[in-house]
């Protein structure tokens, strides 16, 4: 399989990655370069073959439903480009 | 005092314990050290009050005969870690000033055990690379030289600047993590000693994402020794990832110098590539032969997926990736670019912030997973990697107790030489060591010899899970058989 242009930008704003029209031809070409790659894959026989969902088997830990974080709402938007009043700002969505 | 750098993790520990020298001392060693070093583009950070900080509290428990384990020992933490209060940005413009208001699980228990953080260390950007060229720092210099030349080479990636830190005497180890190889390659381009433990041994939290089923971090260090000293500090059980085996850490160190003899080392047959360079097969068959002559028992294995290691990599490890990176949004921390919406205000923040590496990946990962596509790809690739992990899981149910290889196809190589053209050439570095992530095993990396322009090359040890030990103990026949590496100073 392969990506023609549209395909790229496609993608490109599905991972809201922004994407000029000068850069898709040679994204297009490094990204068929990467999908001619792995078409080898297309000749393993996976017949009957479980996809890997948990790399060591375990039981997926659970820990008690209480609250055990919190009260540092100045620690989480210490990093952030812009806020008020412990809310991020963005710009505006509603009209 | 300059030859205090020179020291292994074990010697130090025995000085300070004889009070030959103080915590502080070696310390300011290794920071003068840095400072004569930034030729080599190791450190993205230097943090200098803060290890004499640490270095005179070490001093003070040694005296009191609190010390821990690694009381007053100066590492460097890849920059993928977050660091209390001390800037974190993965290599990446998009993390740009990020300071975090917490610190990762692995470095906070090398921090209660007493060692001293001399500063954040370079890599490829959010660790995607094998030559730790794609950072936004720029590219670290391996302090190897290939001999009579000038070339300036790559100490691999994507711990980059943790192998060439270690190699060049800027710390006494390092952290590092490897998703796809970025312990072992690395390592092997610089004559030092790398190990990625099993998936779940150490915790993942606070260490930048990745490819979440994949990374694992570990230490790089100058000997196996060393090694499986920071090992015993950066693993154990930590309720904060819900992936990390709450099983015992064992004493690693105890396992240097235990006898290999009767173990069974496998030789797969399917890691002879058509036209690998004679010296790395010569390498591999010396390996082979040090560890029989100290009494381990070699048998051909063959694991027949091995070729598909890669490709499924390069489908599983960037579809992480474009999940694990889309929290990069210039909302709530990192570069935002200004716009008329907040749509491109996303795409604008996500264009600058992310390199081309990323941006590759993220955008490949994107689309395996997007409608229409997640069978063909997403789900076969995991599919495979369960015929991959099965592989190894026949081959230790024969009795192998682990498997050799070598770390690497080639020495290092120069800047700007690989993967210009074509992506997929710089990937190829990774073939030896990808079907370890992928199968969740532990591997290490340890010097073994050096190829006929004077470059190191290394070899790999895959174990059973959660069998480190093994691996110590057999790297440690090769480091003694093969006898230690060090770079010439030219900085």
């Amino acid at each position: 399989m392969s990506v023609d242009a549209t395909t790229v930008r496609r993608i490109a704003h599905l991972a809201r990655i922004a994407v000029s029209d000068a850069e898709v031809p040679h994204l297009q070409g490094e990204l068929n370069a990467m999908l001619a790659f792995v078409e080898q894959l297309s000749e393993v026989n996976i017949d009957g073959v479980e996809p890997m969902t948990s790399v060591t088997p375990m039981e997926m830990k659970k820990r008690a439903d209480v609250v055990n974080d919190g009260e540092i709402a100045d620690d989480i938007v210490r990093n952030a480009p812009d806020a008020m009043n412990h809310f991020f700002l963005v710009p505006k969505v509603v009209e | 005092m300059t030859d205090l750098t020179s020291l292994t993790i074990a010697e130090a520990r025995e000085g300070l314990a004889s009070k030959s020298f103080t915590a502080v001392e070696l310390t300011d060693a290794h920071l003068a050290a840095i400072e004569a070093a930034r030729v080599l583009n190791a450190y993205v950070l230097e943090t200098p009050d803060r290890a004499r900080e640490m270095a005179r509290a070490a001093d003070e428990k040694i005296a009191k005969g609190e010390g821990g384990p690694l009381a007053g020992i100066p590492l460097g933490i890849k920059d993928l870690f977050a660091t209390r209060d001390i800037r974190t940005t993965a290599c990446s413009k998009i993390l740009g000033n990020f300071i975090p208001p917490y610190e990762s699980t692995v470095t906070s228990q090398l921090w209660r055990d007493g060692a001293v953080l001399l500063g954040k260390l370079n890599n490829d950007e959010f660790a995607m690379g094998s030559s730790n060229e794609t950072s936004c720092f720029g590219p670290v210099t391996n302090p190897w030289r290939r001999e009579g030349s000038n070339t300036t080479l790559v100490p691999g990636g994507s711990s980059g600047g943790s192998a060439s830190a270690v190699a060049a005497l800027l710390c006494m180890g390092a952290t590092a993590t490897d998703t796809g190889g970025s312990i072992r390659q690395p390592a092997a381009f610089t004559a030092t000693v790398g190990i990625k433990p099993t998936y779940g041994r150490c915790s993942r939290w606070g260490i930048v994402a990745f490819a979440s089923s994949l990374d694992q971090a570990g230490p790089i260090a100058r000997t196996t020794r060393d090694a499986a000293i920071l090992m015993r500090s950066m693993a154990g059980h930590d309720p904060k990832d819900t992936t990390s085996v709450d099983i015992a850490v064992p004493d690693y160190e105890a396992a240097i110098g235990k006898s290999v003899k009767g173990m069974k080392i496998g030789i797969p047959r399917e890691y002879r590539l058509d036209g690998m360079p004679a010296e790395i097969e010569k390498l591999w068959s010396e390996g082979a032969q040090w560890l029989k002559a100290a009494g381990a028992e070699l048998v051909e294995v063959s694991l027949p997926h091995t070729k598909y290691a890669l490709p499924a990599y390069y489908i599983v490890a960037p579809a992480e990736a474009s999940s694990n990176l889309a929290r990069y949004d210039g909302v709530r921390y990192g570069l935002r670019e200004p716009a008329k919406n907040i749509i491109e205000m996303y795409e604008n923040s996500r264009a600058d912030g992310f390199g081309d590496e990323v941006r590759r990946r993220v955008l490949i990962g994107t689309y395996v997973l997007s409608a229409g596509y997640y069978d063909a790809y997403y789900l076969r690739a995991q599919k495979v990697r369960t015929l991959i992990k099965k592989d190894f899981e026949d081959c230790f149910a024969k009795g192998v107790n682990a498997i050799l290889t070598p770390a690497t196809p080639s020495a290092a190589f120069g800047i700007g030489e690989k993967g210009g053209a074509d992506p997929v050439e710089m990937y190829l570095n990774d073939i030896f060591t990808v079907t370890v992530n992928m199968a969740g095993l532990p591997g290490i990396a340890v010097p073994a010899g050096k190829d006929t322009q004077g470059l190191p090359l290394g070899l790999q040890l895959i174990g059973r899970p959660f069998d480190e030990e093994t691996l110590f103990s057999l790297g440690e026949v090769i480091e003694q058989a093969a006898g230690r590496f060090a770079a010439p100073k030219w900085w």
